[in-house]
């Protein structure tokens, strides 16, 4: 207390300067929150965006040749069936969950008790619910057990059950799709789209067998573990490699096959805002740099200017450490005392974005622009040791004032 | 309490070398009262600076209660002054911002005394100036002489032996002066050691010795 009242007191008769100057500094901490606010926000809505599906994962559909292959016309469609999905199964090493999938998007009617609704279909292996990050919120996903029986069982999503059930449970209860009796045994969520949330999931061979697919199949999709990016690569190029030799189409056709690399995605657009997050704090962090100089500007006037005070302190016993503390704590007592001001506009400004931009829109970019408390502190740091950097040559000029001379000073 | 030996000690001003004190022997008892006398230029407020751990000297040797003051660090020297000695100034030198019992107090804050009882003390010493009533006023409310009895209540807080006076009466009318120099008699009769720096015989003519100072030198006592 007796600290602060000998720094107010040096405050005091600056007002304006140091209000100056201390404008400065929070706007300098200002800017840095900010501007991180608002790249946790593009990595929160990026984060968001690949919540959809596991980040790890490789997924494969067939396409259409654009380029003639030894002897064959381009335009031919190629045409995934379940040999693709054992073949992609057995030769891919570091493949972890695999699925094969085939798709109804069209849809068929789902019919419960006296209520019929449309509902997209996906035939799948259990291994799916890895891939698409698919949430159990009730009962079970398929299982081995579903295909090796070729059960007639179906995984309904919120969005269906709501539709049908009116509230009631589901589970255990059987709906007809498309005219035939499948046995609810399990609910779920999905953090995609709604389309993904209004989804039936089926073993995949019983849907192959009870709408006349045969072995057909629309997709295969696997999950890499932990590898990192050049392997992920090179799995992608095996699966090129493995499908071109058995559907005979060029290396070189990118439109033969759609190999879709989510970790090589998700990295690059992590890397561009990693890169943009750095860019940020270096502006943020020379804006502060320049709130600094003001600082120590006002400190080395302020020490001119108390030189006789100074000296005054010396004669009555004032040891060089006791002056110097007494400098910092008055930069630092600014810093921080302005850098809460700038650190609570920009939270202000960042809670205020965040409630006007809506959150976990399909394909938004800005999700949750918030600075977290690690940030927050982080600010705080910086202004504590801003502050005592801006102190450092006025105080290290203010310990260095002999007695006699600042005695004699007017 | 104090021995001078051979005290020299010169400025450099631009290209030459301007010699201040030219070898100075000077023994000071505890409990004496002294005056130090001399011409503008005569070296004595070097002296006193000297005396006063203020300032360094170049040869010689000068001891307070046998301790040898040479080659202190500045922390050093810092804490010595605020244990040995007390400071009255010609220009008073309170601090402007601080009220009458805050600038007494102030040397006991930085011998790291608990805020009550540093302010407690310096009620007290503020009361034996005379000057109780004034403790909440700012030096700019004060007369010249409440000034100078703050300023010496200031220096004596710490209890020092040695109190310096630097012109204490310079800047005062000669009805204050006498008020100022009663305080600093009575000081010395409660046992300390007063020295007092002045050119005004009057002042001199009322301490136990006066020193003469000229040209770096004393030359009569």
């Amino acid at each position: 207390m007796e600290r602060f009242a000998e720094i107010w007191a040096g405050i005091r008769t600056n007002k304006l300067r140091t209000f100056l100057t201390g404008f400065s500094v929070a706007w300098g901490i200002f800017m840095l929150v900010l501007l991180l606010g608002v790249g946790n926000g593009m990595q929160n809505g990026t984060k968001d965006k690949f919540n959809d599906d596991a980040i790890n994962s490789i997924w494969i559909s067939p396409g259409q040749t654009s380029i003639s292959y030894k002897g064959l016309q381009p335009g031919r469609k190629i045409k995934f069936k379940d040999d693709d999905f054992e073949l992609i199964k057995r030769e891919i090493r570091g493949a972890e969950e695999i699925t094969a999938r085939v798709d109804e998007w069209q849809g068929r009617s789902v019919t419960y008790g006296s209520k019929t609704s449309a509902f997209r279909l996906r035939g799948v292996h259990p291994a799916h619910q890895y891939v698409e990050k698919t949430i159990m919120t009730q009962g079970r996903f398929i299982n081995e057990n579903d295909l090796l029986r070729r059960r007639k069982v179906c995984v309904i999503g919120e969005l269906v059950e709501a539709d049908l059930f009116n509230g009631e449970n589901s589970i255990g209860e059987w709906v007809t799709v498309g005219g035939i009796p499948f046995r609810v045994v399990g609910k779920f969520k999905d953090e995609g789209s709604e389309g993904e949330n209004s989804t039936v999931y089926l073993p995949i061979n019983t849907m192959q067998l009870a709408y006349g697919y045969a072995d057909k199949i629309d997709r295969i999709m696997f999950t890499i573990g932990d590898a990192n990016l050049e392997e992920s690569k090179e799995m992608a190029n095996e699966v090129q490699r493995i499908l071109s030799e058995k559907h005979n189409f060029s290396l070189e056709d990118e439109r033969a096959l759609h190999v879709r690399n989510n970790y090589e995605d998700f990295k690059r657009i992590s890397d561009v805002l990693g890169l943009m997050k750095s860019f940020f704090w270096l502006i943020g962090v020379l804006t502060i740099f320049a709130g600094i100089i003001g600082v120590s500007n006002i400190m080395l006037i302020t020490v001119q200017e108390r030189t006789r005070e100074i000296g005054i302190r010396k004669s009555l016993g004032a040891t060089p450490k006791s002056i110097v503390l007494m400098i910092v704590e008055e930069a630092v007592l600014i810093t921080v005392f302005f850098g809460y001001f700038g650190l609570f506009f920009a939270v202000l400004i960042l809670e205020l974005l965040a409630k006007v931009i809506p959150t976990g829109d399909d394909g938004a970019v800005f999700s949750n622009p918030t600075v977290d408390f690690n940030t927050a502190l982080t600010a705080l740091a910086v202004l504590v040791v801003a502050g005592t950097l801006a102190a450092a040559i006025p105080a290290a000029r203010a310990a260095k004032i002999k007695p006699v001379e600042a005695l004699a000073a007017d | 309490m104090i021995r001078l030996k051979d005290i020299e000690k010169s400025y450099i001003m631009g290209s030459h070398k301007l010699q201040v004190l030219k070898g100075i022997n000077l023994d000071i008892n505890d409990g004496e009262l002294v005056s130090i006398m001399g011409s503008s230029g005569s070296g004595k407020s070097t002296l006193l600076n000297i005396i006063g751990i203020l300032d360094s000297y170049d040869s010689g040797s000068y001891r307070i209660d046998n301790e040898f003051i040479s080659d202190l660090s500045e922390t050093r020297a810092a804490k010595l002054r605020g244990q040995y000695i007390g400071f009255v100034f010609q220009s008073f030198n309170l601090i402007g911002f601080k009220n009458a019992v805050e600038n007494v107090a102030l040397p006991l804050y930085y011998q790291n005394v608990k805020r009550g009882e540093r302010n407690a003390m310096a009620l007290d010493y503020l009361d034996q100036v005379g000057l109780k009533d004034w403790a909440s006023h700012l030096p700019s409310e004060l007369s010249g002489g409440q000034k100078q009895r703050v300023a010496i209540a200031r220096a004596l807080v710490t209890n020092p032996k040695l109190i310096l006076a630097d012109e204490p009466t310079g800047a005062l009318d000669s009805v204050t002066s006498q008020e100022v120099m009663n305080v600093l008699k009575a000081i010395n009769k409660e046992g300390k050691t007063v020295i007092i720096v002045t050119h005004e015989h009057d002042i001199a003519a009322q301490t136990n010795r006066i020193i003469h100072l000229k040209d770096g030198q004393v030359v009569d006592e």
